[in-house]
């Protein structure tokens, strides 16, 4: 069972709570959108991952099997 | 006793519109965009929905011991159903819609990551019209009050912060939105 | 037999040409597949596996004439000169996938659509096919955006999902495929013993006879320009596949696969500032709808400027061209961030010469 980070490109509006809560698998670019690490969410962070998800104000952030 | 519930009740009533009044304003400014170190964007989202979260608790206050007093006849099927109370029936009406509003917000925003995200987003600006009715609703229950021009002028203070919120909002450049206003394609 | 007639056919002339528009046929889809037949609008994606996924009620069929790209003509040439067998292949693409309708879609003032309606109406086919009239933008012909616009007005590209095959126009299984692809259809359906795949390619540029010349595929970019009539002076370098393709060195060995246009760059031309009056253009024409695209390819195209000035972008660049491809919707901003970094490799003595003050190799830009 592995999830993925994924992120609607036209839906995200560069909020970056995303980043602020999974700094270990988000960046942000220098305008302020998301760089999501490749490969599938480690187990431990896979809580945090779910909160950023839920966090994300344009619902942009999804976790995908 | 009664009588203290019933202004227990009109109390209540007051602080939950101050409490959502601020939860109005922080969601109209779109406040991930004052983030500091100590106040990341995340913990300023955090506020929004639990001052709402508050301002729900002390609306159940206001709602239970309204209808509980028996100092003015009310009943359970009045909270939900607008315009039926025995007791004045337009303004008590009129707190009906704004729960009816306030009830589909609240459930899309505990479902919002399993619900399709256009529907979350119409629900949620429902928040415009349920925060004004509310306002209203509060205005109108408190006529015969002798607080009333307390009460008015509470009401215009909070009137005026959503105000500044939304024309704020309105008016202060976002980059993103400001970006894709220069679509080619833009209808 | 060649895919451009030598002049425009009529219905009658084509039928002269080609025959009867043939029934279709079982197994027709293992037959492009076994010819390899892939996109020819810039994609190449699998014709066969695109046949096989569009699975539902009532398909429908998208023709795409629109041809955005500046540097591509072949579409209009065949659409002009062979508009019935792009018709051809749209009817029997229409059998295979079981659609009941078709539109071809053109650009609003496409040179091509008085004649493209004359033709279709020549025909009584059993699929109707209408023309649609897209907005002039680059970006209004991309598969994701045809369907959108087709379905709401909106030309804006909405993404890989759902797949047009799945959901596409008003929610039906829709097939979108490039005119030519299309026309390799209809050839392969009236010849399948003898049809092999041929490319058509436009050449442009510092060519004797630029146009749309015939080529098999992985034809290598020098016989290519050899039939277009050789170059006319000294060539330094050639754009393939279009605004948001790659640079390579004029004597480069290397095939590029599904090559559907050449941009011959005379020695003589600044590649650097042609190269940024494209970035330019393609900022100019981003949808708007994902940040690192119309963010990133404004901040690429301003860096490429200053290059061209002297100013040295060259830290910028370098740090933001890894980071804007392969997140945008559409593929839009993957060619920008390839026609860059290709110009960055082949140009790089211009840019040395650029940055050293020593000028540039022209008093005035090719066009």
């Amino acid at each position: 069972m592995s999830d993925e980070l994924a992120v609607d490109p036209i839906a995200c509006r560069g909020h970056g709570l995303c980043a602020d809560l999974l700094p270990e698998l988000v960046r942000l670019d220098e305008w302020g959108y998301p760089l999501l690490a490749r490969g599938p969410v480690p187990g431990s962070l896979r809580p945090d991952a779910r909160r950023a998800v839920a966090a994300c104000p344009a619902l942009a952030l999804r976790l995908k099997r | 006793m009664s009588t203290a519930l019933w202004y227990f009740s009109r109390a209540s009533g007051l602080v939950s519109l101050v409490l959502f009044t601020g939860v109005v304003v922080l969601g109209a400014l779109g406040a991930g965009r004052f983030a500091t170190r100590e106040w990341p964007r995340f913990t300023l989202a955090a506020v929004h929905r639990n001052l709402a979260l508050t301002s729900l608790a002390f609306l159940a206050v206001h709602i239970v011991t309204a209808i509980v007093d028996g100092y003015v006849s009310l009943g359970w099927l009045d909270v939900v159903v607008p315009f039926v109370s025995d007791y004045q029936p337009f303004w008590v009406g009129l707190g009906a819609v704004a729960i009816d509003l306030l009830l589909a917000i609240v459930v899309t925003s505990l479902a919002r990551t399993r619900i399709p995200p256009r529907v979350w987003r119409a629900v949620h600006w429902l928040a415009y019209l349920c925060w004004p009715v509310a306002l209203v609703h509060g205005i109108g229950m408190a006529e015969s009050d002798t607080a009333y021009g307390w009460i008015v002028g509470l009401d215009v203070l909070c009137a005026l912060a959503v105000l500044g919120a939304v024309v704020f909002r309105a008016v202060v450049p976002d980059p993103d939105a400001q970006a894709r206003k220069l679509s080619p394609l833009r209808r | 037999m060649t895919i451009l007639p030598p002049r425009r056919l009529d219905l009658a002339g084509h039928r002269r040409r080609h025959g009867d528009l043939p029934l279709s046929r079982p197994g027709f889809a293992d037959a492009v597949a076994a010819v390899n037949l892939r996109g020819r609008g810039g994609g190449g994606f699998p014709t066969a596996v695109k046949l096989r996924s569009v699975r539902g009620r009532r398909p429908i069929v998208v023709a795409n004439g629109c041809e955005g790209d500046p540097h591509s003509h072949k579409d209009k040439a065949l659409l002009n000169l062979a508009p019935h067998l792009v018709l051809d292949g749209i009817q029997v693409a229409a059998a295979e996938v079981g659609a009941t309708e078709a539109v071809l879609c053109l650009h609003e003032g496409s040179p091509v659509a008085a004649g493209v309606a004359a033709a279709l109406a020549e025909r009584a086919d059993p699929v109707p096919v209408r023309l649609a009239a897209i907005p002039p933008r680059y970006v209004a012909s991309e598969e994701s955006a045809l369907v959108h616009y087709l379905s709401t007005g909106d030309a804006r590209p909405t993404g890989k999902h759902p797949r047009p095959a799945e959901r596409g126009v008003r929610g039906r299984p829709t097939l979108v495929d490039n005119v030519e692809t299309l026309a390799q259809l209809a050839l392969l359906a009236f010849s399948p013993d003898t049809y092999r795949v041929s490319h058509l390619v436009t050449l442009t540029g510092a060519v004797r006879n630029p146009g749309v010349v015939e080529a098999p595929p992985g034809t290598p970019v020098g016989a290519l320009l050899a039939r277009a009539g050789g170059e006319t002076e000294p060539l330094q370098a050639v754009l393939v596949g279009g605004y948001g393709g790659t640079w390579l060195p004029r004597d480069s060995g290397e095939t590029v696969s599904g090559i559907s246009s050449v941009y011959a760059l005379p020695a003589r031309a600044c590649g650097l500032a042609y190269t940024a009056k494209i970035l330019a253009y393609l900022a100019a024409e981003s949808a708007r709808q994902c940040g690192p695209c119309m963010f990133g390819l404004s901040a690429i195209a301003v860096d490429f400027a200053e290059l061209v000035r002297g100013g040295d972008a060259t830290g910028r660049l370098a740090r933001r061209l890894p980071v804007i491809a392969g997140r945008g919707a559409c593929a839009h901003p993957d060619g920008a961030v390839r026609l860059a970094t290709s110009a960055l490799r082949v140009f790089a003595a211009d840019v040395s010469a650029h940055l050293s003050g020593r000028g540039c190799r022209v008093l005035a830009g090719v066009a």
